[in-house]
């Protein structure tokens, strides 16, 4: 192998340093949810406890952490199925051309872009007016499909536009119905993309904090038990619920890559099977 | 063929429905809604359905209303610099200077994993390096560099930019990292052979084919810094605002027609900002 050039290490460097930037405070804040009962919100550390992650289980001390959490949990669910659902669907529809597809392309990228908070406000006052409820699970649902929708149909975008069609044909050569080719051809090659847009609309829904907020009515969902807090908590407890739900982040996020890599393994051990017929 | 015309038409669209439902009842009526409301009138209880130009007088005659204007440009410009700069340079070292896929794939995701964690707890996580007592301040003093802490660490615009910089360079590192592993490895090596220093072929070969990245990586940082309302609050300790912040304190105060005129001249500013960037480049055709 030849030797690496000067520019090599230099660029290395920084990137180490950017990793260092990336992680070093969420990692700082993890060694602080650790303090002893009488530390700060800052160094020194005053003896080590898991005071603090205690503290998180008795219910007066900051509000209703665990039903915040779990009503996050569900209505990430529920993004994560429509997520990919329908952007499985979006994306079949648009590797053809069709009247107004354009149009409705346009849609999806100012979704992406437009500001949060105007979804937030455009929708808590069509349901204000209208008399319906503003609940988490009917309008904070509809906001936060808006921002993880655009992420799930430009992932879908990229893995048709990679997509070998002559699987499908042959597919079809043989007899296959569109439903069957779908079912049997298309599905399955797709399949571990599918993980993706699957992670992305439960984290992104997970962590959704400005979409949500005028639109989730009187409970709250975890990202918003959290900004509250910012306002009123002044002890180590809210890095400890910050190391928390980031770690079961992690572990969320950790639990899809597996599934991906072990769906790619599977996949390149089964291997193609062209050939094998033969006698 | 025509019955063909028709039915392919009528797929598309019964496959796009569900999408297109949702873009209708949580996009278009919601800002067909805002627009209206924005020429609503409101007391301090409740709003009035009349039609009135009162809160696009009162925003376009109000001097803060530029000043904050203003403010929000120069962050979007600051921290798009600064994501630029370091998210090319990040992308730029994980395509060419990392040689097996394995170690690409390990440390992209690596760069990409905050992305999928919380905003908030990521804002939170630098109080205890920029406060007052913070690590900043602490390992400036026994360097012996300042006498007293630094009091703009924290809560101040240097907070507030960091902050975009950290939550948003990914944003950057990501399509830029995508169109540089499309770059044909022979342009590069084309470069070399006729004589091209380094230096040469980043600006000549490697930069302008990277564009689209570029483009796409500006859309997202633009646009989630002129709209956002949280880190302005949370890292400037309400000193400073933005349009974000200037619509949010009107909902507070339950002044929704006013929030609502200042969210449309937002909209209007944003979607001008990205029509001028969508010219340079076709997003459907660089995913």
């Amino acid at each position: 192998m030849e030797s690496r050039p000067r520019s090599f290490y230099v660029l290395c460097a920084f990137f180490v340093l950017f990793l260092l930037f990336l992680y070093g405070p969420t990692f700082t804040i993890a060694i602080l949810s650790f303090q002893g009962p009488q530390g700060g919100l800052t160094f020194p550390m005053r003896g080590a406890s898991l005071h603090w992650f205690f503290d998180l289980f008795q219910q007066q001390a900051v509000g209703d952490i665990w039903g915040s959490f779990r009503r996050s949990f569900v209505l990430g669910l529920m993004v994560m199925i429509t997520t990919v659902v329908v952007s499985v669907m979006g994306g079949l529809a648009f590797r053809k051309r069709f009247a107004g597809n354009g149009v409705l392309f346009y849609l999806v990228i100012t979704a992406l872009v437009i500001p949060s908070i105007l979804v937030s406000l455009g929708v808590g006052l069509i349901f204000s007016q209208a008399g319906l409820p503003i609940h988490w699970a009917s309008s904070g649902f509809g906001s936060q499909l808006t921002w993880t929708l655009p992420f799930g149909l430009l992932i879908m975008f990229a893995v048709f536009n990679r997509f070998d069609k002559s699987f499908e044909e042959a597919a079809r050569d043989q007899g296959a119905s569109n439903w069957q080719a779908l079912q049997h051809v298309v599905l399955p090659i797709i399949a571990p993309s599918l993980i993706g847009v699957a992670l992305f609309g439960f984290t992104l829904s997970y962590d959704e904090f400005a979409r949500t907020l005028l639109t989730a009515g009187s409970y709250n969902t975890l990202p918003l038990e959290i900004y509250g807090m910012t306002t009123n908590v002044t002890t180590p407890v809210i890095f400890a619920l910050g190391t928390l739900t980031t770690a079961f982040s992690l572990v969320i996020i950790g639990v899809f890559l597996l599934t991906v890599w072990s769906m790619n393994k599977r996949r390149a051990k089964q291997g193609s099977d062209a050939g094998k017929g033969m006698v | 063929m025509r019955a063909g015309e028709t039915n392919r038409h009528l797929t598309g669209w019964l496959l796009a429905s569900p999408l297109t439902l949702v873009l209708i009842f949580f996009l278009v009526l919601p800002i067909a809604m805002i627009v209206i409301v924005s020429f609503w009138q409101a007391t301090e209880f409740s709003i009035i359905p009349a039609f009135s130009w009162e809160n696009y007088d009162f925003l376009f005659g109000s001097p803060v209303t530029y000043r904050v204007f203003g403010n929000t440009i120069k962050y979007a410009l600051i921290v798009w610099v600064f994501t630029l700069a370091i998210g090319f340079t990040v992308a730029y070292f994980l395509a060419f200077h990392v040689r097996t896929q394995t170690w690409q794939i390990a440390l992209f995701l690596l760069c990409t994993i905050p992305f999928w964690t919380s905003n908030i707890i990521r804002m939170i996580s630098w109080i205890p390096f920029l406060g007052r007592n913070g690590l900043a301040n602490s390992a400036l003093i026994s360097a012996g560099i300042v006498d007293e802490p630094v009091e703009w660490l924290l809560y101040s615009d240097f907070s507030v930019i960091l902050a975009f910089v950290h939550l948003y360079t990914l944003f950057m590192v990501v399509p830029i990292f995508n169109t540089m592993m499309r770059i044909d490895k022979s342009l590069i090596e084309a470069a070399y052979d006729g004589g091209a220093s380094g230096f040469q072929t980043l600006t000549n070969v490697i930069i302008p084919l990277c564009k689209p990245g570029i483009m796409i990586g500006t859309i997202f940082v633009v646009t989630l810094v002129m709209g956002d309302f949280v880190t302005v609050r949370f890292m400037s300790g309400s000193q400073s605002a933005n349009v974000g912040r200037l619509i949010q304190n009107d909902i507070a105060l339950l002044q929704y027609p006013s929030a609502s005129a200042t969210a449309v001249v937002l909209l209007i500013t944003v979607l001008m900002v990205i029509g001028i960037l969508l010219r340079f480049v076709d997003i459907r055709k660089e995913l």
